[in-house]
Order: structure tokens, then C-alpha cells, then sequence
């Protein structure tokens, strides 16, 4: 693992969670990232061939709820902690449709 | 460039989404409800709040494992529940819990008709996910969102690219529609958003024994079974259009791309470049433990499942003898289906009283804008009608006539029939008297009867007509028949 990510990577790691990074803040998390990877390195040099994969940590399964319908928050409070509203919605700085989920 | 060695073959697969019916969301308590004013069914879990913790609901799982059971899937022993990141406004933990690499359901199949030639498609996986919300463009400058429908659960299933026809697309909508409403686990409302599908549609072109396969497109917004036809019809021809304007438009060459159904305009439109697609980085989700499934709880659903609509099918025409279509018709919906089925345990002789669900209560049915089951006639007194019709005591017609007045009045069709005069009459001096008056009365049908080849047929069917006329529907057509041409041909030898 070289000392710095390469930047694209980092540009695009970037604009998937939607931050919009200065070139500063690129060559700085750059470091950073590989730093981080570098740790996460060390771990692939443990044998686990003999061990089954996980998808939890807690050694329980199969939790579930009822289907019984339990109340709601209200739209004042849901609203609440929203930066914006109009009427009983949210208000979002306009989106174009990416035509897609 | 025309081509006198071109043979074009369209390859179509299919995802489709299917809203469960559950009260609750998917992983917590917000009821169901896509009438309720917006944000009003939303909470700490569903709007993604920090600390909040997701639970599964039972019944949405339940309903995953039969549908994954009656498409003939392997069922995961253990399955688990992964994120799938992306960023917008209608998804407010900015992932959606979907179920990445240990789906509940892979490999199964379905086994359909597509007009009478039976086919199947292989099912390649289904598994449960969160529905988004709902964004709302119709204030200028601004994004406006309601998260009601946020968390609800959805089955996705997804086929094999096994499909060859816009018809046959068509047809397995409809199969898999048939198969989740007998289930009980959807409604199924296209007109809701609770089935919604995305064809990916591409061709192979085999040209003077070389084989070009062109850039798959994946559908978008489609909302009826006839937009899936029209859509995936049109889509082939494009792509055909498109390799035969430029031979370089083939996969590799060109990115697989996003296209948006127009059902006004009859087209599909482009919208992006699969190039451009999310990187979703899926990973397990830390908030859920996985499922496990004992074997014996999988064998049990498996033997609760209810018939589905491809063994009606298939025993409605071998044990009862109907038309491959009449049966198609009844098994459409498994209410219809449960009805005919009792209609035959009543004791109703089943071609019969097939005949009469497809023209006689079905109709009805569809003129009063209600199911038939919603008719107000219940399987037994069905059963004497079509008893009462096989044994001659009421011909067809008048069977007819006795199943609307079965509609208003709950009394038997025996009673009825005497009541209205709708007995058939097989008094023979009766009828003979009738086809006289017919006769005498239609002297222009006679004489086409007689001496013009061409009418003769049309003029004979005309006097059976008038003569079930005048005896009020109560002449046996049978014996009409009979005396009809008996008494035309005593007018023939007496010319
Ligand atoms: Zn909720």
C-alpha cells in the first residue's frame, strides 16, 4: 500500500457521499485514506481460512417484530428537524431526477 | 444495409418489484397507508434518525419465503441483510437494506402458457428490500418529499434473460401477478405502484453466420402489462434500427444505457449511460442480525402453500374438461377459481357450468362492475342452474335469462323457471305449431330458405330465431331444429 491514495479515487470516494473537497483537503485525505487501508492491511495477514464468514457480530439470529402497527411520530415532529418545509413536507434544494433507486 | 442472412433473436429479462401486503413497514411500526396525508406514517426508525435500530417484520419474511416457495426457488438457510448506498433526498438514511449476496430465494422457475404453448422462465433470485419515498417536483426551485411510503417492504424478483417475446413478457407479468395475489401476498395494483417492472431488453443478431449481440437497455416507469409489450416490442425494433444504421453499435462498443418508458408517445427515451452507474458498496448491515431457516419450517410452508394458478389450469382442463381459454379465464382470478370449484363439488356438470361462468356470470358480473363472487349466487344455486341446463329442463338462452333473476331474488332456478314460463317445452304439437306461425310470418326467409343457396343457411338460422322468439324462449332449439327442416322439406316437395 503506496504512502498516498491516488487522487481520483479520493475525488470519487468524495462525491459519492457528496463532499466537495478542496485540492488541500484531496492531498490531505489522501494520506489519510492510505493510512487507513494500511491498518486495514493488517488484518488480512491473520489466517482465516478456518473461520466462517460473519455478517454479525452478536452471535443471535432471526429477530423479528410483529406486524402490528404502532403510532407515528406526527408531521410537527417529524418535520422538526428538518432545514426545510413546506406544508407537511420535507423541502430539499431541487434535485434533477437521476432516474433511478 | 439490407441483409438477406439476418435473423434477429430479442433477449428479455426481467426485474420486478412487488409491494407485500403488510399493516407495518418493513422494519418498523409505521403503519401501511398510501392514502395518509404525507409524513404523517413515519418515525425515528424510517426516517433514519442516528440511534434508531430497524426490526424485521415477521409477516413481510413470511411472505418473502412462500413467494420464493411457489417460484419453485432454493430457499437460503441463512440469509442476511446488506446497505446499499446512495444519495437522495427520498431515501433518508441515505442507504436502502436490500439483501445483496445471500438473497432469501435463487433459482427457481415459472411455468406459464403464452396463448396454449406452455413455457418456463428461470428465476434467478428474490429478495426483500425498502421502498423510497416519494419526491414531488411542483414547487419551482425546490424538492419536496414524502417519506410515507419510505421502508415499506418490497419483494424483488429478478429472471434469467430467458424471455424472447414482448408477448411473452406479457404473459409472465400476468402469471406472476396471478401467482402473489393466489398467495395472498400483494395486491398487485399496477395502477398503485404495487408491481412495478424494469425489462432489460437487448438482440442477438446473427448475420451471415456471425453473431452481434447490441448494448442491453434497461426500462424504466412502466405501470401496465401492456406498457411491458408495447415497450419491450418497440425497444427491439430501435436496437435493431440502430445496429443496421451503425454495425458498431454493440455491447462493448457501446454502453449498456437507462431508458424511460413514454406510454403517451409510444417510445422509449433515453435517460443515462450504465457507465455512469452508482457505485453502491454494499455491505452487511451491522443494525440486523442475519435469518436462519430450519428445514422443517421451509418443508411446512411448503406443504400450506395453496394451489397456484398453473395446476388450476392444468386440472381444470384435464379433469373438467374445459377450453384451454375458458380455463385461462377462470383461473385469472383464484376467487373465480374457488367459486367454479365449488360450483363442480355442488354437483354442477362441469363443462356446462364452465360454459356459463365465461358467458353468463362472468358477464354479469361485468356489467354490474363487481366480482363474481361478490354476485350475490352463491356455488349451490350456480350448480342447479347448470344442472337444470344439462338435464333440457331450461335451454340456454333461457339459462341466461334465469341467472339475472337468480342475481335480484335468492330463490332456486327450478322455482324461477316455473315462475317466469322459462320451462323448456318439448311438447311436440306446441312446437309445431310455432314454426308454422314463423313460417307463415316470414315469407322472405322461406323462400331464401328454399331457393337460394347462397341465404339458405342465414335464413333457416333467422326462422329458429323467430321461432325461440315466439315461444318466449321456451321452444327446445333441439327440436326446432328437427321440425324446421322437416317442414321445409315438405315445402320443397310440394313445389
Ligand atoms: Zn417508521
Amino acid at each position: 500500500m503506496p504512502e498516498s491514495l491516488d487522487e481520483s479515487t479520493v475525488r470519487h470516494v468524495a462525491q459519492l457521499a457528496r463532499l466537495s473537497l478542496t485540492d488541500d483537503e484531496v492531498a490531505q485525505f489522501s494520506i489519510q485514506l492510505a493510512k487507513v487501508l494500511r491498518y486495514m492491511d493488517q488484518l488480512n495477514e491473520v489466517a482465516t481460512d478456518d473461520v466462517e464468514p460473519t455478517a454479525h457480530s452478536l452471535p443471535i439470529t432471526s429477530v423479528f417484530r410483529e406486524d402490528a402497527i404502532v403510532s407515528s411520530l406526527g408531521v410537527n415532529d417529524a418535520l422538526s428537524n428538518s432545514p426545510g418545509a413546506h406544508e407537511s413536507m420535507f423541502q430539499v434544494p431541487k434535485v434533477l431526477d437521476q432516474g433511478d433507486s | 444495409m439490407p441483409d438477406k442472412n439476418l435473423t434477429t433473436r430479442t433477449i428479455v429479462g426481467l426485474e420486478i418489484h412487488v409491494q407485500l401486503r403488510t399493516r407495518t413497514k418493513m422494519f418498523c411500526g409505521c403503519a401501511v397507508e398510501p392514502d395518509a396525508p404525507p409524513n404523517t406514517c413515519v418515525c425515528p426508525v424510517c426516517l433514519g434518525h442516528p440511534g434508531s435500530l430497524p426490526v424485521i417484520n415477521r409477516r413481510a419474511f413470511e411472505y418473502a419465503l412462500l413467494t420464493g416457495l411457489a417460484l419453485n426457488c432454493e430457499i437460503a438457510r441463512r440469509t442476511k441483510w446488506d446497505r446499499k448506498s446512495y444519495y437522495y433526498p427520498d431515501l433518508p438514511k441515505n442507504y436502502q437494506i436490500s439483501q445483496y449476496d445471500l438473497p432469501i430465494a435463487q433459482n427457481g422457475y415459472v411455468e406459464f402458457e403464452v396463448s396454449g404453448v406452455p413455457r418456463k422462465i428461470r428465476i434467478k433470485r428474490a429478495h426483500l428490500e425498502e421502498d423510497a419515498g416519494k419526491n414531488v417536483h411542483d414547487v419551482p426551485g425546490c424538492t419536496l418529499v414524502d417519506l410515507n411510503r419510505a421502508g415499506t417492504p418490497l419483494l424483488e424478483i429478478v429472471t434469467e434473460p430467458d424471455i424472447e417475446t414482448a408477448d411473452e413478457a406479457h404473459a409472465f407479468c400476468t402469471e406472476l401477478q396471478r401467482i402473489v395475489r393466489y398467495l395472498g401476498v400483494s395486491e398487485a395494483n399496477m395502477q398503485k405502484g404495487q408491481m412495478r417492472f424494469e425489462p432489460n431488453v437487448n438482440l442477438s443478431i446473427n448475420s451471415d453466420g456471425k453473431e452481434f449481440r447490441t448494448p442491453l437497455s434497461e426500462i424504466k416507469n412502466l405501470n401496465s402489462f401492456r406498457a411491458v409489450r408495447n415497450a419491450i416490442e418497440y425497444e427491439s425494433q430501435r436496437q435493431e434500427a440502430a445496429w443496421l444504421a451503425d454495425p458498431a453499435y454493440v455491447q462493448g462498443n457501446v454502453p449498456n444505457e437507462n431508458r424511460g418508458w413514454d406510454d403517451e408517445k409510444g417510445v422509449t427515451e433515453f435517460q443515462r449511460l450504465k457507465e455512469a452507474a452508482h457505485d453502491y458498496r454494499y455491505f452487511p448491515d451491522p443494525d440486523l442480525v442475519p435469518v436462519e431457516l430450519a428445514d422443517a419450517v421451509i418443508a411446512e410452508r411448503r406443504d400450506s402453500l395453496p394451489e397456484l394458478p398453473a395446476s388450476c389450469r392444468r386440472r381444470f382442463v384435464s379433469d373438467y374438461g374445459l377450453d384451454a381459454k375458458d380455463a385461462e379465464i377462470i383461473i385469472n382470478h383464484r376467487e373465480t377459481a374457488m367459486l367454479f370449484e365449488a360450483v363442480v363439488n355442488c354437483g354442477g356438470p362441469p363443462e356446462i357450468a364452465g360454459k356459463q361462468f365465461i358467458n353468463v356470470w362472468l358477464m354479469l358480473a361485468n356489467d354490474r362492475n363487481v366480482e363474481v363472487t361478490e354476485l350475490g349466487v352463491e356455488a349451490d344455486r350456480m350448480a342447479r342452474l347448470a344442472k337444470i341446463t344439462a338435464a333440457g329442463t331450461v335451454n340456454k338462452t333461457a339459462a341466461k335469462s334465469l341467472a339475472e333473476v337468480m342475481v335480484e331474488r335468492q330463490e332456486d332456478p327450478s322455482v324461477l323457471a316455473e315462475e317466469l314460463g322459462l320451462v323448456q317445452v318439448q311438447d311436440r304439437g306446441a312446437t309445431e305449431a310455432w314454426v308454422s306461425q314463423a313460417i307463415s310470418e316470414n315469407e322472405q326467409a322461406v323462400r331464401d330458405a328454399l331457393g337460394n343457396p347462397k341465404k339458405a343457411k342465414a335464413a333457416a338460422g333467422f326462422l329458429r330465431g323467430q321461432i325461440m322468439k315466439i315461444s318466449g324462449g321456451k321452444a327446445d332449439p333441439k327440436l326446432v331444429g328437427q321440425l324446421i327442416e322437416q317442414k321445409l322439406e315438405q315445402l320443397r316437395s310440394d313445389t
